[in-house]
């Protein structure tokens, strides 16, 4: 269990650090095209190799990084910032019509393909970073209200939100002064694996062509692109797909490791 | 003869120590009692016998029982004798049985398991077992899910599946402490004819010394992990030698000194409540059927004067916890009125009315925020009338008016025991003087001496600040020394209302007669 989430931090912390790193420093220009050393394997001036146009993948993977987390991360912000309010007002609510509605909303969204959804959205809005964090980070919308209410339910019937209550204070007051600071545990977790899901996600969209165009370098796109020379160079495939799945492995494992360290039921039968 | 022969048990769990040298010896056909507070080792003693022990635990020492050390059997040997030779029963009935399973096939499982029975069989006998501990098969078939059942009713099926293979040796771990007195007294009876009737031998582990004895013929008193005093239970009872078994009695007949009530009559009631109604709307049969009610609070009328102690008994499920919710403004009536010093009390109420009511709870772990620091939990009230410059000054006095240091303010909860945190709650409830304070069980949770405490405590509190207690309680000796008035409850209504003193030694209504009788007392001779 405390290998595993070291490794999660370890990988997660790689990708965060290639993302930044790249801002100041890549080792090649990531969109400069030299035809005549394309497909190249990896090497001492290429160290994942070079595309089909010559581009050093090492350096697109670099700045493919920055792209997955900040799509990612808005769309983790975005589920959380309208979910969890919507959670908090429909647990304060319990059993009456706000609650009914927008559990029922959540239901609706729940109901529709995620994938399918986000594809219409970059379809009609056009393809483009921002459509695609605004695609994913709705379906993180209902997710997070659901955990916010479930966490937030439990809460409601103990003794001290009554003493609450006999204090005066109102559902509002209640909610952000006892009931977010006992559930941040909840939130944070889902928040990395949602985060998780949110690269994967983006990885998808690129592949399909709706998510960061070029020549902004995308993970999907990478491989999308790398598609029809697995053959002929497999290393052009295997870089992207190794950085997507190193990637969302750390931040499960961390999700996970999170949870046992920040639950102390389960930090005691340990 | 002797069954159990228990010699040297040391117990340890990561090093600290349980248990040390705890030894007695349980004869065939006997009831042993194991009383103690809280962390005593009662539990411990009685898992460590099953092997049940925590992990990290370790054991030494001898049991041994019918020819064996239980000691040193193997998980597997124990499995053998765990339900076949030692039954056991837990204190919550509400969680040890599955949900998912008929009561019928959780009897026949323990047959079964042990191989004692075919699956057709077992039926037969878990239906005779069941009749045995008063589910007979016409009222209660075998097809029941535990939900169906009440908690009282789930401690029969418990006990059954316990003695379901005739074992030698019964241990009850606290089975009554979460019934009601009346359903407690029924499941003592049925636990001591199970035992004459089957020449069973019982270890009854429990924190109440009127229920051991009322069943138990020998007696063990534990503290801190020790067996401090031992032997026939009347001898112990009367003789009490060890300075602890003294303190324990001393704290369970305690009663503050309290000054009288003041004279009532001429001053307008504090608490006035006319008629309340409170229903609940309950599932709808059918789809298109209205939604049936039920009335949890059915017409109820009382007034509790200023500075005045009013003490509010009844059995769980009697509209206790409703009433009270009500009474404090948090859920609003569908009839009659509630009105504090005049005016009507509701879920919309002023703050300033409000504020002359606070409340403290029953369960000292689940009535604090634990994010939050101590002085903060004290202060919250604050927000009915707006917080003072100096609040953590009055914070600090409210903390050493209810024996606590000042400095306590910057802890969190979790560094409080249950009697510290119940404190805690009182000086929150305190904290911006109010006249009216709901003492909702606040006592019930916790062990003899520091309930004795709490209760001087509570006394002193309404003498220097003229408080007026709602003393609500399950527990009639507790009432009884705390209050000058008492109402008894009965499925929401009030059925009778009078002296604590006068009704709780001679009960008129037949309810409050049968409370009475069903509630376990130390015979009088030998206190």
């Amino acid at each position: 269990m405390r290998i595993g989430f070291g490794l999660g931090i370890l990988l997660s912390l790689a990708a965060l650090v290639a993302a930044l790193v790249s801002f100041v420093w890549t080792p090649a220009d990531p969109t400069a095209m030299a035809i005549a050393q394309r497909l190249q394997p990896p090497s001492a001036a290429h160290w994942a190799g070079t595309d089909h146009f010559g581009r050093d993948i090492a350096s697109m993977l670099m700045v493919g990084a920055r792209t997955s987390l900040a799509v990612a991360l808005l769309a983790v912000g975005i589920g959380m910032a309208v979910g969890v309010p919507l959670g908090l007002l429909a647990a304060a609510r319990r059993g009456g019509l706000i609650d009914e509605a927008v559990m029922r909303m959540n239901d609706l969204i729940f109901a529709f393909p995620s994938l399918v959804i986000a594809i219409l959205i970059t379809a009609v809005f056009g393809p483009s970073a921002v459509n695609a964090i605004l695609a994913i980070g709705i379906f993180n919308i209902p997710v997070f209200a659901r955990v916010t209410r479930g966490g937030a339910l439990s809460l409601w019937t103990l003794d001290y939100i009554r003493a609450a209550r006999v204090a005066g204070k109102g559902m509002a007051r209640i909610s952000l002064e006892h009931i977010l600071p006992n559930i941040a545990n909840l939130l944070i977790v889902q928040g990395t694996i949602q985060f998780s899901l949110g690269i994967l996600a983006e990885a998808g969209l690129s592949y399909v062509g709706l998510g960061a165009q070029p020549p902004t370098p995308s993970w999907g796109r990478m491989l999308a692109e790398a598609q029809t020379m697995v053959t002929l160079a497999p290393h052009v495939a295997i870089f992207p797909g190794l950085a997507i799945v190193a990637t969302v492995l750390g931040l499960n494992l961390m999700g996970d490791g999170l949870r046992d360290a920040l639950d102390p039921r389960l930090r005691r039968a340990r | 003869m002797t069954l159990l022969r228990l010699r040297d048990l040391d117990v340890a769990i990561g090093g600290t120590p349980i248990l040390a040298g705890v030894g007695f010896d349980l004869a065939e056909g006997a009831v042993m009692g194991l009383v103690g507070e809280s962390g005593s080792g009662k539990s411990m003693t009685a898992l460590a016998l099953m092997g049940l022990l925590p992990e990290g635990a370790t054991v030494t020492g001898r049991a041994d029982f019918a020819g064996r050390d239980l000691l040193a059997l193997s998980e597997t040997a124990l499995c053998g004798l765990r339900g076949r030779e030692i039954g056991m029963i837990f204190q919550e009935p509400m969680t040890a049985l599955n949900p998912l399973q008929t009561i019928g096939d959780q009897v026949a499982e323990t047959l079964i398991v042990h191989g004692a029975a075919r699956r057709a069989e077992a039926r037969g006998v878990a239906a005779e077992r069941l009749a045995r501990v008063g589910l007979p098969q016409d009222r209660f078939p075998l097809s029941l899910y535990p939900h169906e059942l009440s908690g009282g009713q789930r401690q029969r099926v418990c006990i059954a599946m316990a003695v379901a293979l005739r074992p030698k040796l019964l241990i009850a771990d606290e089975p009554t402490t979460a019934l009601d007195v009346t359903t407690q007294a029924q499941i003592l009876d049925l636990l001591t004819g199970l035992v004459a009737e089957e020449r069973m031998a019982m270890l009854l582990i429990t924190h109440d010394l009127a229920v051991v004895s009322g069943t138990a013929d020998h007696v063990a008193v534990m503290q801190a992990g020790r067996i401090v005093e031992a032997g026939a239970t009347e001898a112990v009872f009367r003789t009490r030698a060890h300075d602890y078994t003294r303190r324990l009695f001393a704290a369970s007949a305690h009663r503050p000194d309290r000054r009288p009530p003041p004279p009532g009559g001429e001053a307008p009631p504090l608490l006035e409540v006319r008629g309340a109604v409170r229903e609940y709307r309950l599932p709808r049969p059918g789809p298109f059927a209205p939604h049936p009610a039920l009335r949890a609070v059915d017409g109820v009328s009382f007034a509790l004067g200023p500075g005045e102690s009013l003490g509010l008994v009844g059995e769980s499920g009697c509209g206790k916890s409703t009433l009270t919710r009500a009474i404090l403004g948090l859920d609003a009536l569908q009839g009659g009125e509630i009105r504090l010093a005049g005016v009507p009390v509701g879920p919309g109420m002023d703050p300033a009315l409000r504020a002359r009511v606070q409340v403290v709870f029953q369960d000292p772990y689940g009535s604090f925020d634990p994010r939050w620091r101590v002085e903060r939990l004290v202060a919250e009230p604050f927000h009915l009338t707006g917080r003072p410059d100096d609040w953590r000054d009055r914070v600090g006095a409210a903390l050493r008016e209810v024996g606590l240091a000042p400095g306590d303010g910057a802890k969190f909860i979790h560094e409080f025991s249950g009697g510290q945190r119940q404190r805690i709650a009182i000086a929150r409830a305190l904290i911006i003087r109010p006249d009216l304070i709901v003492l909702d069980e606040a006592v019930s949770a916790l062990d003899v001496r520091v309930r004795a405490q709490i209760l001087d405590l509570l006394a002193a509190l309404q003498d220097s600040h003229g408080l007026a207690y709602l003393f609500i309680s399950h527990d009639l000796s507790v009432v009884r020394a705390v209050t000058d008035r008492v109402l008894v409850m009965q499925a929401g209504r009030i059925v009778e209302d009078g002296a604590a003193e006068a009704v709780l030694t001679a009960p008129r209504h037949a309810y409050t007669q049968q409370l009475v009788a069903a509630t376990p007392k130390i015979p009088e001779d030998w206190m």
